[in-house]
């Protein structure tokens, strides 16, 4: 929204049309109807349908009202809560990465650099593998004894540790391929960002004498703000959602060290625990806008206009 | 009147017209199976079967473990499965609602020679709802004997001695046991074939643990089995890559004389034999030991049972399937293509004389009845998450104790999903 004043909303410029009412009763509500039945049927009515789901014992095709006992265990077994932090963990470990090194990495890429093209390219070439793929590759190469990643390593005398099997590093070695594999998206979002920075904002800065850490951090950061937000919006949900790529790459393991709130909920679905697994999906719900409403409260307030 | 009346001739005239179409179109079978399972034996029956009857019987593929049960119980529930179902008999076929998705197999003939003990492992109220596909496992350790003859040990009774002989094979700088925790299921057998032992101790622990008067963790024998899983791996008897390790790879190092030892299920013996042919007689297996020298005995399996799916077009060729299968000529058939690793749960088969000599170890515990079969061929309830749990005591990750409370908790939960009473 405007905050320099002008024309205020609403205002009738020359024709004498309302410009609101000229933008809102153009198309019927009709024309809502075929997108609105499908998203009704596909998705509202599942979403309602899960939260009673979420409180019984559930077969598919009979089941008993159990009250809020599924969510109890959910918090109350290791094995189950133990998603949640991980969860946390993994969600603010790849956006916080995604944020920091795509940033970094648009700010070099959009300055005068000689094969800025090229690096783009390499930079986003993995958004555009299957995960499926990028996490049974990355699983082979993180092998202990047999994978790549180990075997550059001892070529230099250093002894590489268990990736995926060493419970204190299992998880950030999932969340590193992550955003080796997001980070694309980030640049790209990044870029755009900044170039849509007007330039005569650096000319002044320049005329005023500012340095590059001004340039910087008074002008570059400020301005790409709406940008910086979308990223950490849309990894921070990323994350939290993550499922393939954990799944490939360890399946939960080693015991139940990398497990996601995601996972879990699949491997509940595997056992059969229907009623189960539909709760977990409703905390994951409850979990995902808890966190993110505010956060997006907080990161659009503090916006700046170009 | 007359209206009923031909209403009730087109249905005659209709479902006549189906029965003889579905007869003139069945010439081919569909049979869902994992694909960790070896069915090399079951491959060449079905081969015959098409050579002898025209019915052309298709193998689908699925994963094993808790994915491959994902997998069946979905195309159960929407109605989409193959016409037979290779799958594991006792508690994890007892979930899938047999008496709603299978065929009643009871009455047929073919099923007559069908060992008692695993008719009872597929039934539900009396009734018998697979015929058994495979051969009986044993739960225990294969052992490589060239390492234990040039280190001079000796077959080990009691599990102090098999710890000696680990600490041994160590010193001379062999991995004294493989695990596989990376195929997660893998991690289980030890605790699973342990039952023997447990069963010694407690003759009604398999009744209190289904009626959930005793659980792994208040139950000391029981838990010996999670603090042997754990045992191994803090005195480091293990392989450092342990949660890297898959069953084809752990399988592999045995065969290759890399590794001394690997608890599993005798159904590998097969498979380990043809990837080293040449060292396939170093190969031996042993019943998990106990704690007193006197209490030797190994934890049986039975062997995964075929079903036919209720809802399947082509019932009556399926059956003729199974008959085969069961029949002497179908044994025969069955043998040649592939050495059993076990005895058959039919009788009057007898078992060539050429076995692998791990299946030749293992055929005297049978033969002596000293067995007693894994729990959840005795109980309902296997909780889902024991192979994730198993992995996590085989890493040490937590002290056994808490992971038996956990297991137990697992258990829990699945009672109550089977709608047990009691939980």
């Amino acid at each position: 929204m405007s905050r320099r004043g002008g024309v205020p909303r609403g205002a009738r410029i020359r024709t004498g049309i309302p410009l609101n009412s000229l933008n809102t009763k153009t198309y019927p509500y009709a024309f809502l109807v075929p997108a609105g039945v499908v998203y009704g049927l596909l998705f509202l009515l599942p979403t309602i349908m899960s939260f009673f789901f979420g409180m019984t014992r559930w077969t598919l095709t009979d089941w008993q009202f159990t009250g809020l006992d599924n969510f109890v265990t959910f918090f109350s077994e290791p094995s189950l809560n133990i998603g949640i932090i991980n969860t946390l963990i993994y969600a603010v470990v790849t956006s916080g990465l995604k944020v920091v090194l795509g940033f970094a990495l648009a700010v070099l890429l959009t300055s005068r650099l000689k094969s800025k093209n090229l690096i783009r390219s390499i930079i986003f070439f993995p958004t555009l593998l299957s995960t499926i793929a990028v996490g049974i590759t990355f699983s082979n190469l993180f092998h202990p004894t047999m994978g790549a990643i180990n075997g550059l390593l001892a070529g230099v005398g250093i002894q590489g540790p268990d990736w995926l099997g060493d419970v204190r590093i299992a998880l950030l070695s999932v969340a590193f391929v992550d955003v080796w594999k997001g980070v694309g998206i980030a640049l790209v979002i990044f870029i755009a960002g900044i170039m849509s920075i007007p330039g005569h904002y650096y000319e002044a800065l320049a005329i005023d004498g500012g340095n590059a850490r001004h340039k910087l951090f008074a002008l570059t950061i400020p301005l790409a703000r709406p940008a910086i937000n979308s990223v950490i919006l849309l990894s921070f949900i990323g994350g939290l959602r993550t499922f393939d790529l954990v799944w490939t790459m360890t399946g939960g393991g080693p015991g139940f060290t990398t497990d996601l709130v995601a996972s879990i909920i699949y491997k509940q679905y595997q056992g059969g625990f229907y009623g189960l697994a539909t709760a977990g999906n409703v905390l994951l719900v409850v979990l995902v806008s808890a966190l993110v409403v505010p956060l997006s409260r907080f990161l659009s307030r503090s916006e700046v206009d170009l | 009147m007359k209206r009923t009346l031909s209403a009730l001739l087109c249905i005659a005239a209709f479902s006549l017209g189906a029965a003889t179409a579905a007869a003139a179109q069945t010439k081919e079978l569909t049979l869902l199976v994992d694909n960790q399972s070896n069915v090399i034996g079951l491959k060449a029956v079905a081969q015959a079967f098409t050579d002898k009857t025209g019915t052309k019987v298709t193998f689908d593929l699925r994963p094993g473990g808790a994915e491959g049960d994902n997998l069946v119980r979905t195309r159960l529930a929407t109605g989409d499965m193959d016409d037979l179902s290779y799958y594991n008999s006792g508690s994890l076929f007892m979930a899938l609602n047999p008496a709603k998705n299978f065929v009643d197999l009871t009455g047929e003939t073919f099923m007559a020679p069908v060992i008692d003990s695993f008719k009872g492992v597929v039934s539900v109220d009396g009734r018998v709802y697979a015929a058994p596909a495979a051969t009986i496992m044993g739960g225990g350790w294969y052992y490589n004997k060239a390492i234990y003859a040039k280190l001079g040990l000796k077959v080990p009774k009691t599990w102090a001695q098999l710890m000696s002989n680990l600490e041994k094979i160590k010193a001379a700088g062999i991995v004294p046991v493989e695990a596989s925790y990376k195929d997660s299921w893998t991690a289980q057998i030890l605790i699973l074939a342990d039952n023997y032992n447990v069963l010694a101790k407690n003759p009604s622990w398999a009744q209190d643990y289904t009626a959930h008067k005793a659980g792994f963790a208040n139950t000391p024998s029981a838990l010996r089995g999670f603090e042997k899983l754990y045992e191994i791996y803090k005195k480091g008897y293990i392989n450092k890559d342990a949660s890297a390790t898959t069953y084809d790879l752990a399988i592999k190092a045995l065969a290759d004389g890399k590794a001394a030892h690997y608890p599993m299920l005798s159904f590998a013996t097969a498979a380990i034999a043809s990837l080293n042919p040449a060292k396939a007689n170093d190969i031996g297996y042993f019943a998990q030991p106990s704690d007193d020298a006197s209490v030797n005995g190994l934890t049986i399996w039975m062997p995964a049972g075929l079903a036919i799916y209720k809802a399947s077009p082509n019932i009556e060729a399926a059956k003729a399937f199974l008959a085969f299968l069961l029949s002497p000529e179908g044994m025969a058939v069955n043998m040649a293509a592939v050495k059993p690793d076990g005895p058959w749960a039919v009788k009057g088969i007898k078992l060539p004389e050429d076995l692998q000599g791990a299946t030749k170890d293992m055929l005297p515990y049978i033969d002596s009845g000293r067995t007693a079969p894994a729990l959840e061929f005795l109980s309902p309830i296997k909780g889902p998450n024991l192979p994730q749990i198993s992995v996590q005591t085989g890493l040490a990750l937590k002290p056994p104790i808490e992971d038996a409370r956990e297991y137990d908790q697992d258990v829990a939960k699945q009672a109550k999903q089977l709608g047990l009473s009691g939980w």
